[in-house]
Protein backbone atom coordinates (compact mmCIF):
# COMPACT_ATOMS: atom_id res chain seq x y z
CA UNK A 1 0.00 0.00 0.00
CA UNK A 2 1.75 2.91 1.07
CA UNK A 3 5.61 3.08 1.31
CA UNK A 4 8.21 5.13 2.88
CA UNK A 5 8.40 7.64 -0.14
CA UNK A 6 4.54 8.46 0.29
CA UNK A 7 4.52 9.02 4.28
CA UNK A 8 7.45 11.55 3.34
CA UNK A 9 5.84 12.84 0.66
CA UNK A 10 2.54 13.39 3.28
CA UNK A 11 5.05 14.70 5.96
CA UNK A 12 6.21 17.32 4.19
CA UNK A 13 2.98 18.28 2.44
CA UNK A 14 1.39 18.68 6.09
CA UNK A 15 4.20 20.39 7.33
CA UNK A 16 4.10 23.20 4.67
CA UNK A 17 0.45 23.01 2.38
CA UNK A 18 1.32 25.57 0.28
CA UNK A 19 4.90 23.98 -0.89
CA UNK A 20 4.87 23.71 -4.81
CA UNK A 21 5.56 19.78 -6.10
CA UNK A 22 8.93 20.64 -6.87
CA UNK A 23 10.13 21.97 -3.73
CA UNK A 24 8.32 18.95 -2.02
CA UNK A 25 10.31 16.35 -4.70
CA UNK A 26 13.74 18.03 -3.42
CA UNK A 27 12.82 17.30 0.01
CA UNK A 28 12.01 14.24 -0.42
CA UNK A 29 15.03 13.52 -3.02
CA UNK A 30 12.94 12.63 -6.11
CA UNK A 31 12.21 13.35 -9.40
CA UNK A 32 9.16 16.01 -9.58
CA UNK A 33 7.42 14.20 -12.30
CA UNK A 34 7.49 11.22 -9.18
CA UNK A 35 6.23 13.15 -6.49
CA UNK A 36 3.79 14.45 -8.57
CA UNK A 37 3.10 11.15 -9.76
CA UNK A 38 2.46 9.65 -5.98
CA UNK A 39 0.69 12.39 -4.39
CA UNK A 40 -1.83 12.07 -7.68
CA UNK A 41 -2.13 8.11 -6.84
CA UNK A 42 -2.63 8.77 -2.98
CA UNK A 43 -5.68 11.45 -4.31
CA UNK A 44 -7.17 8.61 -6.45
CA UNK A 45 -7.40 6.66 -3.58
CA UNK A 46 -8.61 8.80 -1.49
CA UNK A 47 -6.23 9.00 1.06
CA UNK A 48 -5.54 12.70 -0.02
CA UNK A 49 -8.60 14.22 0.09
CA UNK A 50 -7.36 17.80 -0.61
CA UNK A 51 -6.89 20.92 1.61
CA UNK A 52 -9.31 23.49 3.67
CA UNK A 53 -8.26 26.70 4.87
CA UNK A 54 -8.11 27.46 8.21
CA UNK A 55 -10.64 30.38 9.22
CA UNK A 56 -9.84 32.33 12.30
CA UNK A 57 -13.16 33.65 13.83
CA UNK A 58 -11.92 35.44 16.47
CA UNK A 59 -10.46 37.95 13.58
CA UNK A 60 -13.75 37.79 11.67
CA UNK A 61 -15.25 38.94 14.70
CA UNK A 62 -16.75 36.03 16.68
CA UNK A 63 -14.19 36.74 20.31
CA UNK A 64 -16.35 33.99 22.08
CA UNK A 65 -15.78 30.01 21.60
CA UNK A 66 -17.48 27.19 23.78
CA UNK A 67 -17.40 23.95 23.68
CA UNK A 68 -20.72 22.67 24.99
CA UNK A 69 -20.53 18.92 25.80
CA UNK A 70 -24.02 16.85 26.24
CA UNK A 71 -25.07 13.79 27.31
CA UNK A 72 -28.65 12.56 25.28
CA UNK A 73 -31.33 10.97 27.16
CA UNK A 74 -31.07 7.58 25.11
CA UNK A 75 -34.42 6.20 26.29
CA UNK A 76 -35.45 8.25 23.27
CA UNK A 77 -34.60 6.13 20.30
CA UNK A 78 -33.89 8.82 17.83
CA UNK A 79 -32.42 10.58 19.95
CA UNK A 80 -28.74 11.34 18.42
CA UNK A 81 -30.17 12.08 14.85
CA UNK A 82 -32.85 14.33 15.99
CA UNK A 83 -30.39 15.81 18.22
CA UNK A 84 -27.65 16.56 15.30
CA UNK A 85 -30.20 17.39 12.47
CA UNK A 86 -31.54 20.18 14.73
CA UNK A 87 -27.88 21.27 15.78
CA UNK A 88 -26.75 21.55 12.21
CA UNK A 89 -30.05 24.34 11.32
CA UNK A 90 -27.70 26.60 14.24
CA UNK A 91 -25.22 28.60 12.05
CA UNK A 92 -23.11 29.75 15.34
CA UNK A 93 -22.43 25.78 15.23
CA UNK A 94 -18.94 25.31 13.23
CA UNK A 95 -18.48 21.74 14.45
CA UNK A 96 -20.43 18.49 15.89
CA UNK A 97 -18.37 15.53 17.20
CA UNK A 98 -19.61 12.48 18.63
CA UNK A 99 -18.14 10.31 21.19
CA UNK A 100 -17.90 7.05 23.18
CA UNK A 101 -17.54 7.66 26.83
CA UNK A 102 -18.94 9.78 29.31
CA UNK A 103 -19.90 12.76 26.87
CA UNK A 104 -22.23 11.53 23.99
CA UNK A 105 -21.77 14.67 21.84
CA UNK A 106 -19.65 18.42 21.64
CA UNK A 107 -20.65 20.78 19.49
CA UNK A 108 -18.21 23.75 18.94
CA UNK A 109 -20.46 27.03 19.50
CA UNK A 110 -19.02 30.58 18.26
CA UNK A 111 -20.97 34.19 19.13
CA UNK A 112 -19.91 38.07 18.88
CA UNK A 113 -19.72 38.41 22.70
CA UNK A 114 -21.02 37.09 25.88
CA UNK A 115 -24.73 38.81 25.47
CA UNK A 116 -24.71 37.04 21.84
CA UNK A 117 -23.48 33.72 23.48
CA UNK A 118 -26.12 34.06 26.33
CA UNK A 119 -28.69 34.69 23.81
CA UNK A 120 -27.71 31.94 21.68
CA UNK A 121 -27.33 29.46 24.70
CA UNK A 122 -31.03 30.33 26.08
CA UNK A 123 -33.03 30.07 22.70
CA UNK A 124 -31.20 27.56 20.86
CA UNK A 125 -29.42 25.70 22.40
CA UNK A 126 -30.90 24.58 25.96
CA UNK A 127 -33.76 23.99 23.53
CA UNK A 128 -32.64 20.98 21.58
CA UNK A 129 -34.20 18.02 21.87
CA UNK A 130 -32.78 15.39 24.02
CA UNK A 131 -31.24 16.97 26.25
CA UNK A 132 -30.13 15.34 29.07
CA UNK A 133 -27.04 17.28 30.57
CA UNK A 134 -24.56 20.32 29.42
CA UNK A 135 -21.56 21.24 30.25
CA UNK A 136 -19.38 24.01 28.93
CA UNK A 137 -16.12 24.67 28.08
CA UNK A 138 -15.04 28.49 27.43
CA UNK A 139 -11.71 28.52 24.77
CA UNK A 140 -9.50 31.03 26.88
CA UNK A 141 -6.54 29.94 24.24
CA UNK A 142 -5.26 27.88 21.59
CA UNK A 143 -1.74 26.29 21.92
CA UNK A 144 -1.67 23.91 19.25
CA UNK A 145 -3.77 23.25 16.68
CA UNK A 146 -1.54 21.30 13.96
CA UNK A 147 -3.93 18.52 13.33
CA UNK A 148 -0.95 16.40 11.53
CA UNK A 149 -0.58 13.16 11.47
CA UNK A 150 2.45 11.83 13.13
CA UNK A 151 3.29 9.78 9.74
CA UNK B 1 -12.28 45.87 9.88
CA UNK B 2 -15.38 44.96 8.29
CA UNK B 3 -16.24 42.15 5.72
CA UNK B 4 -19.14 41.49 3.05
CA UNK B 5 -20.59 38.98 1.56
CA UNK B 6 -18.31 38.35 -1.49
CA UNK B 7 -15.59 38.23 1.31
CA UNK B 8 -17.96 35.51 2.84
CA UNK B 9 -18.49 33.51 -0.40
CA UNK B 10 -14.66 33.25 -1.25
CA UNK B 11 -14.24 31.97 3.23
CA UNK B 12 -17.10 29.81 2.22
CA UNK B 13 -15.27 27.97 -0.78
CA UNK B 14 -11.81 28.40 0.60
CA UNK B 15 -12.26 26.06 3.73
CA UNK B 16 -14.45 23.28 1.35
CA UNK B 17 -11.30 23.25 -1.07
CA UNK B 18 -8.06 25.76 -0.09
CA UNK B 19 -6.40 25.37 -3.50
CA UNK B 20 -8.94 26.90 -5.79
CA UNK B 21 -6.76 29.74 -7.47
CA UNK B 22 -8.44 33.26 -7.39
CA UNK B 23 -9.26 32.89 -10.97
CA UNK B 24 -11.52 29.46 -10.44
CA UNK B 25 -13.00 31.41 -7.83
CA UNK B 26 -13.62 34.54 -9.35
CA UNK B 27 -15.32 32.99 -12.05
CA UNK B 28 -17.61 31.40 -9.77
CA UNK B 29 -18.33 34.81 -7.74
CA UNK B 30 -18.28 37.05 -10.91
CA UNK B 31 -15.32 38.61 -9.86
CA UNK B 32 -11.99 39.20 -11.97
CA UNK B 33 -8.89 37.24 -11.04
CA UNK B 34 -6.92 40.49 -9.95
CA UNK B 35 -9.89 41.57 -7.75
CA UNK B 36 -10.29 38.44 -6.15
CA UNK B 37 -6.33 38.25 -5.74
CA UNK B 38 -6.90 41.25 -3.96
CA UNK B 39 -9.39 40.45 -1.28
CA UNK B 40 -8.36 37.10 -0.52
CA UNK B 41 -4.61 38.47 0.25
CA UNK B 42 -6.58 41.02 2.41
CA UNK B 43 -8.45 38.05 4.17
CA UNK B 44 -5.00 36.47 5.14
CA UNK B 45 -3.04 40.10 6.06
CA UNK B 46 -5.94 40.25 8.35
CA UNK B 47 -5.56 36.99 9.86
CA UNK B 48 -8.98 35.90 8.92
CA UNK B 49 -7.26 32.88 6.81
CA UNK B 50 -5.12 31.37 9.07
CA UNK B 51 -3.26 28.97 6.42
CA UNK B 52 -4.46 26.03 5.09
CA UNK B 53 -4.76 22.60 6.55
CA UNK B 54 -4.01 18.52 4.44
CA UNK B 55 -7.48 16.67 4.29
CA UNK B 56 -5.44 13.10 5.22
CA UNK B 57 -7.74 9.82 5.42
CA UNK B 58 -6.42 9.08 8.96
CA UNK B 59 -7.55 5.38 9.33
CA UNK B 60 -6.15 4.68 5.59
CA UNK B 61 -2.79 5.79 6.82
CA UNK B 62 -3.09 3.34 10.10
CA UNK B 63 -4.69 5.69 12.66
CA UNK B 64 -7.74 3.97 13.76
CA UNK B 65 -8.65 6.10 16.52
CA UNK B 66 -8.87 9.53 17.91
CA UNK B 67 -9.68 10.60 21.37
CA UNK B 68 -10.46 13.78 23.04
CA UNK B 69 -8.56 14.26 26.87
CA UNK B 70 -9.97 16.38 29.31
CA UNK B 71 -7.03 17.05 31.68
CA UNK B 72 -7.16 18.73 34.85
CA UNK B 73 -3.63 20.04 36.41
CA UNK B 74 -3.40 18.40 39.94
CA UNK B 75 -1.45 21.38 41.75
CA UNK B 76 -2.29 24.84 40.36
CA UNK B 77 0.36 26.91 41.42
CA UNK B 78 3.22 24.78 42.12
CA UNK B 79 3.33 23.79 38.61
CA UNK B 80 3.26 26.47 36.05
CA UNK B 81 1.20 26.09 32.91
CA UNK B 82 3.97 27.18 30.65
CA UNK B 83 6.37 23.69 31.88
CA UNK B 84 2.92 21.81 31.34
CA UNK B 85 1.97 23.18 27.71
CA UNK B 86 5.48 22.91 26.45
CA UNK B 87 5.99 19.00 27.59
CA UNK B 88 2.03 18.54 26.12
CA UNK B 89 2.86 20.17 22.71
CA UNK B 90 5.80 18.45 22.28
CA UNK B 91 4.11 15.03 22.14
CA UNK B 92 3.69 13.92 18.16
CA UNK B 93 0.64 12.13 19.21
CA UNK B 94 -1.21 15.36 20.49
CA UNK B 95 -2.66 17.33 17.62
CA UNK B 96 -4.82 20.07 19.27
CA UNK B 97 -4.03 21.77 22.51
CA UNK B 98 -6.54 23.79 23.84
CA UNK B 99 -6.32 26.31 27.36
CA UNK B 100 -10.16 26.20 28.72
CA UNK B 101 -11.99 27.33 31.82
CA UNK B 102 -14.82 25.18 33.21
CA UNK B 103 -14.57 21.35 34.50
CA UNK B 104 -11.01 21.03 33.07
CA UNK B 105 -7.68 23.04 32.09
CA UNK B 106 -6.88 21.56 29.21
CA UNK B 107 -8.84 19.55 26.39
CA UNK B 108 -6.32 17.67 24.26
CA UNK B 109 -6.95 16.13 20.74
CA UNK B 110 -4.58 12.73 20.26
CA UNK B 111 -4.75 10.48 17.73
CA UNK B 112 -3.28 6.94 17.66
CA UNK B 113 -3.13 3.63 15.85
CA UNK B 114 -5.28 1.51 17.72
CA UNK B 115 -6.94 1.73 21.02
CA UNK B 116 -3.21 -0.24 22.53
CA UNK B 117 -1.68 2.11 21.53
CA UNK B 118 -3.51 4.98 22.98
CA UNK B 119 -3.00 3.36 25.89
CA UNK B 120 0.77 3.77 25.82
CA UNK B 121 0.43 7.13 24.33
CA UNK B 122 -1.71 7.92 27.63
CA UNK B 123 0.03 6.11 30.07
CA UNK B 124 3.84 6.99 28.77
CA UNK B 125 3.23 10.25 27.70
CA UNK B 126 -0.14 12.15 29.11
CA UNK B 127 0.23 10.57 32.83
CA UNK B 128 3.68 11.96 32.97
CA UNK B 129 3.19 15.60 32.40
CA UNK B 130 4.45 17.86 34.62
CA UNK B 131 1.18 18.73 36.97
CA UNK B 132 -1.06 16.61 35.16
CA UNK B 133 -4.55 15.26 37.76
CA UNK B 134 -7.68 14.09 36.79
CA UNK B 135 -7.59 12.70 33.03
CA UNK B 136 -10.96 12.45 30.88
CA UNK B 137 -11.39 10.40 27.84
CA UNK B 138 -13.68 10.48 25.10
CA UNK B 139 -13.26 8.75 21.80
CA UNK B 140 -14.40 10.21 18.92
CA UNK B 141 -16.67 8.53 16.84
CA UNK B 142 -17.36 10.98 13.85
CA UNK B 143 -16.77 14.12 13.39
CA UNK B 144 -18.46 16.92 10.87
CA UNK B 145 -17.01 20.83 10.51
CA UNK B 146 -20.17 23.39 9.35
CA UNK B 147 -19.90 26.40 7.62
CA UNK B 148 -23.46 27.71 8.65
CA UNK B 149 -22.21 31.45 9.39
CA UNK B 150 -20.72 31.97 6.01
Amino acid sequence: MLDDADRRLLRYLQSDPTAPVSELAERCAMQPATAARRLEKLSAKGILKGQYAVIDWAKLGFAVEVSLRFTLDKTAPRAFDEFQDAARKIPEVIAIQTFLGRVDLRLSVIARDMAHYQSLYRNQILTLPHIAEVEALMHVATIKTTETLPI
Amino acid sequence: MSWDATDFAILRALSADATLSAGALGRDLGLSQPATWRRIKRLQDEGVLAGRRVDLDAEALGFGVTVFLGVKLATKGRVSLEDFERAVTAIPEVQTVQHVLGLYDYRLRVVARDLSDFERVLRRRVMTLPGVGDVEANVLLSEERLAGLL
